[in-house]
């Protein structure tokens, strides 16, 4: 008899807490949910998030495979969003009435829902930004300060860069190209993919390796095999911290600049969590929290005074006034350019 | 006897089952996909353009062979090294030394992959414990660049297979009567004949067998090559990787893993044809 | 006649047990020499030594007067037939015959000329292309043979090759390996436990008990002159008595054993009057109802069981104090009226019986 009531008490309990454990699945990169904000959403909320980590690839086969099931909200980057909706239609729209604007930067916001667009719709809302620009070691490479110096002989195997699209893209600057406008020809495109694929097969032997994960290339940088990387901003100003000779530079032909959203999944079970967890992070405080622990900047409007001097020193440091200006925004991808530059990236990887 | 055939029947159901709905049929979707693509107006129409894409873009093809040929080396070392340890184990060790080596030969498979292959980065980076201790001693003036080389690549790729070769390889020499290496010796064969006359013929079905796996490992492998192998070791699962996450050609990434899959087979019944073996005494 | 093989103060240590314990003997050119002795003591690992397997703890193995002590076993010109024959399953008849042929650097038409002579020789013509799970066990046991003996030693050594083969088949082979050794004349070294194979067979016999030999001598005279008591009790069969000592002298001793029995008997060994000693007598030696009683020593018997089995036939009979003996029952009909429970004399004469001092006491 005792039993029977000590397991049915259980039950209750288990039931209740079941009710009660309201989630948010999460897709997101590494260093997006920091544990002490998804705690303190918790704390205000009730709802646990269920963090995913990835990347912008990845985040898109993961959504395409079940439709936009599996997750109530995911983090692409601002410039991967339409090709992917418009052709394997994974987001839902985002309800703008839900989204406390007052928090976000009003031009980031709108240039946001610009490139988002899809049918007169928008699919995303902004949450940070950075760059892909040099992480140079001083010392070693004193006076690196373009794209060029990663096919430059002088740094013969001390060259490190990802075997993605972004340093497609930059050699297309360095090459003299903008990538950019060539978005919109295809033909055009090719030539310059071409040109650029040419340039990184004969400039092999300067590198040391693609590097595939940050914290490895961020050891590799720290540990002195290589000088010259091409990666993101806030890898840079991490290693300053430990090592001023390492510093991220704004490359002349201009930083690459991104802006990752939150977008919702066209399936997703909780959008009501989804948008609380968007507001939540947007908040000045919260916003403030995220830039001084992963010295990424946000789209929050005043976050300002919530960031950490060190890392506002980080940014003034990093970028001028000549350097934010010269920043080369990401837009959108058209279909069909991501498979022309996987063959690209192949045959370079391939190519002895 | 209907009863038991039933009672079979529902036995096997849920195999059955489980058979089909995680392998046959995510097969005949991949399948399926392999053959779709688009034609030049961007119609989705079913074609064999994906397969053909294979035969002709060099950058496919060449790098499977260099996969392939890669495995068939890898297969090759790590039957070197695994022969001698495998005799050690099965003939020479007692048999309370034999449990400790085959357990010290376990225990690296008790942590993952990943954490393996990045024990063999530090051991191997430039500024790593490798280096750290050639210089100490004054072998090396200057650090070497261990890592991120093909022989870094092939190193973990055998570390990584040494286990499939050996468990089999035990198993098989176990059987063998000592009295035939005796016999052997006792009739004027020296070391080399032995192990070329008796002992390699006695293991034949388990070299096949631990070779087939290995290779199939290695062919199949991503980690390892991707993470020590540097900037020219492209390997064909990076590459259908690549069709799928990337360059979001989901058609083409099938098909490339159906001509993997199809590819590989085919090495393998060469390789049995070759030893004139059939596959199903070396399962037995 | 010149010695095949030599062996002089032969040891073998493990550890602190003496598996071989100062071992010597001489094996004459041409002889068929068997190492008899129960499981265990030490003919195996004799025999490894021999053939190079083991390494001898000290010692010198001669064949044909070099030294061996250096030389692995690939090199010696011995070659052994294993228990278990140990034929390369992976090869054919041929192939197995061949196999030290061709590491002897011989070529092809030539190795197949002496695969197919030794065939014959071993009565086997025409199997070489056979798998060797084609064949009965009297036929591995020739392939056995003929894989050694096609590359002509020196020595032969046999390690027990009979064991595994059924009674039937053992007794048929037993004469044919004899036959066999006659017709090559190569100096055969048998081990077994068997004694009938190693009486049947051999020219000479050893008999080894831990680690030591007893005795080498004829066949014949292992099982008619023992010299200690242990070849006496292993060598054919015996019937024992112990018992006291009574009176010793050249001609032999007296013996009263211990169910009040007085024989006369040779005495082998110090057989002091006062002292303990054992009687050992062959069932043959002993005859039922002697007609001359004159000299020899008589007693009585109860029948218990007729062991009929043919010209080795034998009568299981007690003495009153339930002693076994048993008796040969000769098959020349005289007593075929002899029935189980009846009472018969049966005399033997002393120079049958063998008096050893018993074990323990010397």
């Amino acid at each position: 008899m005792k039993k029977i009531v000590v397991l049915a008490a259980l039950l209750t309990f288990a039931l209740a807490a079941m009710a009660q454990a309201e989630t948010l699945k999460l897709l997101t990169w590494k260093g997006y949910a920091p544990e002490e904000l998804v705690n303190k959403f918790q704390k205000e909320t009730g709802i646990t998030v269920e963090v995913t980590y990835s990347n912008n690839e990845e985040m898109i086969a993961k959504l395409r495979a079940t439709r936009g099931a599996g997750f109530d909200l995911a983090q692409p980057s601002q410039d991967r969003i339409t090709a992917v909706q418009e052709e394997f239609k994974v987001y839902q729209p985002i309800d703008f009435a839900k989204i406390d604007a007052a928090q976000v930067i009003p031009s980031m916001l709108e240039a946001v829902k610009k490139n988002t667009q899809v049918a007169g719709k928008s699919y995303a809302v902004p949450f940070c930004w950075g760059t892909d620009g040099l992480i140079v070691n001083g010392e070693k490479a004193p006076g690196a300060d373009s794209y060029k110096a990663l096919i430059d002989e002088k740094y013969k195997g001390r060259v490190s860069y990802r075997m993605k699209r972004p340093i497609l893209v930059a050699m297309g600057f360095a090459l003299g190209y903008n990538p950019f406008d060539l978005y919109k020809d295809k033909k055009a495109y090719k030539a310059m993919l071409d040109k650029v694929s040419e340039t990184l097969i004969k400039a092999k032997p300067v590198v040391q390796n693609y590097w595939a994960n940050g914290d490895s290339l961020l050891e590799s940088m720290r540990s002195g095999e290589v000088f010259v990387a091409m990666a993101w901003d806030n890898g840079g100003w991490k290693l300053h911290a430990e090592n001023k000779a390492i510093d991220f530079v704004a490359p002349k032909e201009g930083a690459l600049g991104w802006i990752d959203t939150f977008a919702i999944p066209a399936k997703a079970e909780n959008t009501a969590a989804a948008y609380k967890w968007i507001n939540f992070m947007l908040r000045p405080e919260n916003a403030g929290y995220f830039t001084t622990q992963e010295k990424t900047g946000t789209a929050s409007a005043g976050a300002g005074k919530f960031v950490a001097p060190e890392v506002q020193a980080d940014f003034d440091r990093g970028f001028d006034q000549a350097a934010i200006d010269n920043i080369k925004w990401y837009p959108p991808v058209p279909a069909g350019l991501e498979e022309m530059e996987g063959q690209v990236l192949d045959k370079i990887k391939a190519a002895k | 006897m209907k009863g038991s055939r039933l009672a079979f029947a529902i036995f096997l159901a849920p195999v059955a089952a489980w058979l089909f709905l995680l392998i046959v049929l995510p097969h005949v979707d991949l399948l399926l996909m392999s053959l779709r693509g688009k034609d030049e107006l961007g119609e989705r129409v079913w074609t064999l353009a994906n397969y053909m894409n294979f035969f002709t873009e060099p950058v496919y093809w060449l790098t499977f062979v260099r996969t392939a040929l890669y495995a068939v080396i890898t297969t090759a070392i790590t039957f070197c090294i695994a022969m001698p340890v495998s005799f050690y184990i099965a003939k020479v060790a007692r048999p309370r030394v034999q449990g400790a080596l085959m357990v010290l030969l376990l225990l690296p498979f008790w942590v993952s992959e990943l954490v393996r292959v990045y024990g063999w980065m530090i051991l191997l980076r430039e500024s790593g414990v490798l280096n750290f201790f050639l210089m100490k001693l004054g072998l090396t003036q200057k650090p070497v660049e261990m890592l991120y080389t093909d022989a870094a690549m092939i190193l973990g790729l055998v570390y990584t297979s040494m286990l499939f070769m050996v468990v089999p390889l035990v198993s098989v020499m176990d059987s063998l009567d000592d009295s035939l290496i005796e016999a052997a010796y006792d009739l004027g064969a020296g070391k080399w004949t032995i192990w070329r006359t008796i002992i390699i013929p006695h293991c034949k079905p388990g070299i096949t067998s631990g070779a087939i796996v290995v290779f199939m490992l290695t062919l199949g492998n991503y980690l390892t090559p991707n993470l020590m192998g540097g900037k020219n070791s492209l390997w064909f699962t990076e590459q259908i990787y690549n069709q799928f996450i990337a360059s979001f050609n989901w058609n083409q990434g099938s098909a490339f893993g159906f001509l993997l899959l199809a590819l590989s087979s085919l090495i393998i019944w060469l390789g049995l044809k070759l030893s004139r073996q059939k596959l199903g005494e070396v399962a037995s | 006649m010149a010695s095949d093989l030599s062996v002089r103060n032969l040891t073998k240590r493990f550890g602190e047990f003496k598996a071989v314990d100062e071992v010597s003997f001489d094996v004459p050119a041409g002889s068929f020499f068997s190492i008899l002795g129960p499981s265990g003591c030490g003919k195996t690992t004799l025999l490894r030594m021999v053939a190079g397997f083991e390494a001898q703890s000290s010692g010198v193995i001669e064949i044909r007067g070099k030294d061996m002590a250096d030389v692995a076993p690939n090199r010696r010109p011995v070659n052994l037939v294993f228990q278990h024959l140990a034929l390369f399953p992976m090869m054919s008849v041929a192939e197995n015959i061949a196999f030290g042929l061709k590491r002897r650097g011989l070529k092809g038409a030539e190795v197949g000329r002496r695969v197919e002579a030794m065939l014959e020789r071993v009565g086997l013509p025409g199997y070489g292309p056979k798998s060797v799970n084609q064949l009965s066990g009297g036929q591995k046991q020739r392939v056995a043979i003929a894989r050694c003996l096609v590359l002509e030693p020196s020595v032969l050594l046999l390690d027990e090759p009979l064991g595994a083969l059924d009674l039937k088949l053992r007794e048929q082979m037993k004469v044919e390996l004899k036959k066999l050794q006659a017709k090559v004349g190569t100096t055969f070294i048998y081990i077994t436990h068997d004694q009938s194979e190693a009486l049947v067979m051999s020219d000479r016999v050893a008999v080894m008990n831990r680690g030591r030999f007893e005795q080498i001598g004829r066949p014949q005279e292992l099982y008619g002159e023992p010299a200690t008591p242990f070849v006496a009790r292993f060598v054919g069969e015996n019937n024992v008595w112990s018992g006291e000592v009574t009176a010793s002298d050249a001609a032999g001793a007296t013996i009263r054993t211990d169910e009040g029995f007085v024989f006369k008997a040779r005495a082998k060994g110090a057989c002091a009057p006062g002292g303990r000693a054992d009687l050992y007598l062959r069932p043959e030696a002993m005859r039922i109802e002697p007609r001359e009683a004159e000299g020899l020593n008589t007693f009585a018997v109860t029948v218990k069981a007729i062991l009929f089995d043919g010209a080795n036939s034998r009568l299981l009979t007690v003495t009153e104090q339930e002693h076994e003996l048993l008796v040969s029952l000769p098959q020349n009909r005289r007593f075929d009226h002899i029935a189980p429970g009846q009472r018969i004399t049966v005399g033997w004469h002393p120079d049958s019986g063998l008096c050893f001092p018993a074990m323990g006491a010397s």
